[in-house]
């Protein structure tokens, strides 16, 4: 038993609990909810401590034993450098959300908060499986309690954003597991790391027309989830009638279970497969970010507007992934984590707003800075960091995607960054509407911060600022392990391609890069 | 073939099961006159003790696998498995009953007679080695299943059941019988296992086009008797009007024994002209899956949707016995245990709901169920849950499987559609939670009635099966699998 296996069990434990608490204690279950999280969130920061003050291998915190006899499925949980990252942003936003939540859900108070923590659980869960069949356990475990969360708590049209929701997933996951059982027949087990090797040194070799269609198994169930253009029609629904904190989770993590799974597993499994496909999937991951900036500039609704500055941001991390470069690899996790932050933090600054005016038209305000100035500044920083401004966060995923594309083709580049700009024209426009102006009668009554809204946001700016400054605490262990999966597929590359970009890396090695190589020398 | 005609002890031990049941059928039918109507508990407590009985001399007679009554009967684990499990659907379809009886003012003395006379019939399914025992404990199945899809004889919606059933049982069964005719008068015996030593070795070219028909011929039976496709049509219009405790024990136990005959036929007798059948069932398999799925998800009527969910079902295990190996054996197996369990638990909610004259059976009756009885709800949940396939449930793995095993037969595109199939009807299962947890409350909701003992017990116990399937699926998996080679 791990601490890995504590962090992964706890929140399944606080969910059986929840449940047998009385449902009048509503004030109880919402302390014991965020006393839970909170505390599943420092067990978890315990996990940074190899690679902070260690040295730590390829995983760590590993545990595996068989669960299963017939077929081998193993209970294989560990980490690496990108798993820990994405465990430490669920933990974190899963108290925050706790907070979030506890005035603005009023009804079915117990369910909610369980079904929240079983979330946590199943998120946690994705993140850290080396079992593929685990993976997919998980993967599909978290769908139940957010069809849940959104279809009773969310707005208006929340029944059919929360089936399309479940439908679109469960669609992909079908294909997903076809892939896993072809796998599991061909190589005899579903240890990620066992078929990866299997893969790599030939002993597992499907053909090319079989990885092709393997890669597209796991790829559509992915970029469903991701959600790649044009698979995205989900997201806005989902977004805009999840309750806040529903959206927060599904913004923050949900999302990052497709990009994930492209990076850990489409990419290192089918190296050639997504290597041959990356032009399509480039292309589409750029036509995501242009068309989701460009509809959320005409967006009435601001959770509309956030959840299509989603799109367009993953695109981002789409784009870094399929550049097959190690600045793209480090960017795109690192813009995962980012968005995770940012996006969270914009849905919670929306829902701020909404428990103010119960609306979420842009329309209904204008002038929030008069009456609540402090609000308005959290949100100014949060909506700068969406942006991509210096110094806060969004800014070194994207640059580094942009870098790593650029190293490979400047068009790309130039097209993405495009997304950019339009991403300042519509925070910035959403902002001045919101913010500034004359505040009408209903805004003008608007309170300030509280305490518990403080306790929220303050944490989320602070990471903002600390991961757009230092970001030495991050990259090291994200780097160690992307070029795990990158040495391979780089293998697979044309020759000259990878020279020519090779070259290219010594001339204009990044800043970040050069110091760390003087670190090793 | 041995001479020796005179039954041992053995044979009789082997046999104890059918007789116990047929014993304590025999018995209620005797007392009935004796005790009157109103002691109605003490019919319902002579066919537990029956059951219960039935089920440790099925489990006993495992000990001593083997053949018995000169080849006609044959106890290895999967006829055990069978045997367990309808007796299984036995007694949770006598616990959800009784109710139901009252609150109809039905008698019960012949319900549970007849009950338990179907389920004998089934034991004997489950254990025929030889095609005129399997004709016998089908029919007998069938003939008191017939009845008791119309026993409340006053219903219009129950005779309706019951003489569709009966018409397009009767005329699916004779379909059977002819082809039992024709592999007798191929190869000149009944015998499983000797039908298929002729078919490897002696069969001519024209021989093997007979047996081929009888093959046929014998699957318009049996595909009418689980109701694969193009043989459903009956099962929504019976599924509908049937009681709804029948409904619970129709759609697990006949369904599995029949499942288990169908096997034991194909794959033992006709194992040797795959080739022959298996596009077919191939093709059976997807066309039952496809109907089954979007059928469902019109219904407003749950039952009937529920009705068409079993054809669903039915069309997943037929993909595993598409797969015609020994994986897909255990995992056909495997997925009807844990059918009968979620299917029992969801028809058992039912039961309860719909109240007398089963006056609220539409999906939006539910509204407001999972507020207004939070238990019940939440058991059901886990039910939909497992037959949509989310992990964790026994119904995840059933289907995990069944498409394993057709991987492992190369049947990939029957499992990419199978498994995008399961996606479709992730929509109609979802539609129940919907209505339960996401609308308010109807009128429905002001006469509920708490959970009566015996559908909690049943509700508690088939949750708990459907997790302990979807949590540790080895505990059964490892006897199917250890039980799945027919040929021996």
């Amino acid at each position: 038993m791990t601490l890995l296996d504590l962090v992964i069990f706890l929140p399944l434990a606080a969910f059986l609990l929840i449940l047998f608490l009385p449902k009048e204690h509503e004030e109880g279950i919402r302390r014991f909810s965020l006393v839970a999280s909170l505390a599943i969130f420092v067990a978890s920061l315990g996990l940074i401590g190899p690679y902070w003050f260690g040295n730590p291998g390829k995983f760590v915190f590993e545990t595996d034993f068989q669960w299963v006899s017939s077929p081998n499925i193993r209970y294989h949980v560990a980490v690496d450098g990108i798993s820990l990252w994405l465990v430490l942003l669920t933990t974190l936003l899963t108290p925050l959300c706790v907070l979030v939540s506890w005035k603005s859900v009023q009804k079915r108070i117990k369910e909610f908060f369980a079904f929240l923590l079983l979330l946590e659980f199943g998120l946690i869960g994705v993140f850290c499986s080396f079992d593929l069949f685990l993976f997919f356990v998980f993967w599909e475990v978290s769908l139940v309690p957010m069809y849940f969360l959104i279809g009773i708590w969310g707005h208006e049209r929340r029944i059919y954003a929360a089936v399309k929701f479940f439908l679109y997933t469960m669609a992909g996951s079908a294909l997903m597991l076809v892939g896993i059982i072809y796998l599991y027949n061909q190589a005899g087990t579903f240890d990620y790391a066992k078929i990866l090797a299997g893969l790599q040194n030939g002993s597992v070799a499907p053909s090319y027309p079989e990885q092709l269609l393997l890669f597209l198994a796991f790829f559509i169930a992915f970029a469903i989830k991701v959600p790649i253009f044009p698979l995205h029609t989900w997201l806005p629904d989902a977004h805009v009638e999840a309750p806040t904190a529903g959206s927060v989770m599904l913004a923050s993590v949900m999302l990052k279970m497709g990009t994930y799974g492209l990076l850990r597993f489409c990419v290192p499994m089918f190296p050639k497969a997504a290597l041959n496909c990356s032009g399509w999937i480039i292309t589409l991951a750029i036509i995501g970010i242009v068309y989701g900036a460009l509809v959320a500039l005409v967006q009435p609704n601001m959770k509309k507007l956030v959840a299509y500055s989603s799109v367009s941001h993953l695109g981002f991390v789409v784009l870094g992934i399929f550049s097959f470069t190690q600045q793209g690899f480090d960017g795109a996790v690192y813009q995962m984590l980012s968005h995770g932050v940012s996006t969270g933090a914009l849905f919670i600054m929306v829902g701020f707003l909404y428990e103010r005016r119960h609306s979420l038209e842009i329309d209904a305000y204008g002038g929030v800075a008069t009456p609540a100035p402090r609000l308005a500044i959290v949100f100014m920083i949060t909506m700068l960091a969406s942006i991509g401004l210096p110094m806060l966060n969004n800014f070194v995923g994207e640059f580094l995607v942009l870098q790593g594309t650029a190293l490979i083709n400047m068009w790309w580049t130039a097209f993405a960054a495009v997304g950019v700009i339009l991403s300042a024209c519509y925070m910035l426009w959403l902002y001045q509407r919101v913010c500034f102006g004359k505040a009408s009668g209903e805004v003008s009554g608007f309170k300030d911060l509280n305490l518990r809204e403080y306790s929220i946001s303050i944490p989320l700016i602070l990471l903002m600022l600390w991961m757009g400054t230092f970001t030495q605490s991050f990259i090291p262990s994200i780097s160690q392990s992307t070029a795990v999966i990158l040495g391979p597929v780089d293998a697979k590359r044309d020759v000259h391609v990878r020279n020519a970009m090779h070259g290219a890396l010594h001339a204009q090695q990044s800043p970040l890069r050069a110091k760390e190589s003087a670190d090793a020398r | 073939m041995p001479a020796n005609f005179a039954p041992t002890a053995l044979d009789y031990l082997r046999f104890l099961p059918e007789i116990l049941l047929i014993v304590a059928g025999t018995l209620i039918m005797v007392m009935e006159p004796l005790l009157g109507e109103n002691k109605r508990n003490a019919f319902s407590s002579i066919t537990l003790v029956g059951l219960i009985a039935a089920l440790v001399a099925a489990v006993a007679a495992n000990d001593h696998p083997g053949l018995s009554f000169s080849n006609m009967l044959i106890v290895d684990g999967f006829a055990t498995f069978f045997r367990v499990l309808v007796i299984g659907v036995g007694i949770f379809t006598v616990l959800s009953s009784s109710q139901y009886l009252r609150r109809e003012h039905a008698a019960s003395a012949e319900y549970y007679a007849l009950l338990l006379f179907s389920i004998s019939g089934q034991c004997v399914m489950a254990t025929a080695n030889e095609l005129i025992m399997i004709f016998i404990g089908l029919e007998i199945s069938s003939i008191a299943t017939y009845i008791l899809a119309g026993y409340l004889r006053d219903d219009k919606r129950n005779n309706e059941a019951a003489l569709k059933y009966f018409l397009l049982g009767s005329f699916a069964t004779a379909f059977l019988l002819y082809g039992i005719a024709w592999i007798y008068g191929s190869t000149g015996s009944t015998n499983l296992t000797e039908i298929r030593n002729i078919l490897i070795t002696g069969g001519g070219a024209h021989s093997l086009t007979l047996a081929g028909t009888a093959a046929a011929l014998m699957f318009v039976g049996f595909a009418f008797k689980v109701s694969a496709a193009p043989f459903q049509i009956w099962a929504p219009d019976v599924y509908q009007g049937a009681p709804a405790p029948v409904t619970l024990f129709m759609s697990a136990g006949p369904k599995a024994a029949a499942f288990a005959v169908f096997m034991r036929v194909f794959i033992v007798a006709f194992g040797p002209i795959t080739n022959r059948w298996e596009p077919f069932v191939w093709s059976s398999a997807l066309l039952t899956m496809v109907i089954g799925n979007f059928a469902a998800l019109m219904q407003t009527n749950i039952k009937r949707l529920m009705a068409y969910s079993s054809i669903a079902h039915a069309g997943y295990v037929m993909v595993a016995i598409a797969a015609h190996n020994q994986v897909g054996v255990a995992a056909a197996m495997f997925y009807l245990a844990a059918y009968a369990l979620m299917n029992i638990g969801a028809f058992a909610v039912i039961t309860h709901f719909s109240r007398q004259g089963e006056k609220y059976v539409n999906v939006d009756d539910l509204a407001g169920l999972g507020w207004k009885q939070p238990a019940t709800a939440a058991l059901f949940s886990i039910f939909l849950l497992s037959l949509i396939g989310v992990p964790l449930t026994g119904g995840f793995f059933g289907k995990f499987y069944i498409f394993k095993a057709a991987l492992d037969a190369n049947l990939v595109w029957l499992s990419i559609l199978g498994l995008l199939n399961g996606a479709v009807a992730a929509y109609y299962y979802l539609r129940i939670l919907v209505v339960m947890y996401m609308h308010e409350p109807g009128e429905s909701m002001v006469t509920l009635e708490p959970l009566s003992p015996g559908i909690r017990t049943t509700l508690w116990a088939a949750a708990l099966g459907t997790l302990i399937l979807g949590i540790f699926p080895s505990l059964l998996l490892n006897f199917a699998t250890s039980s799945s080679a027919l040929v021996k």
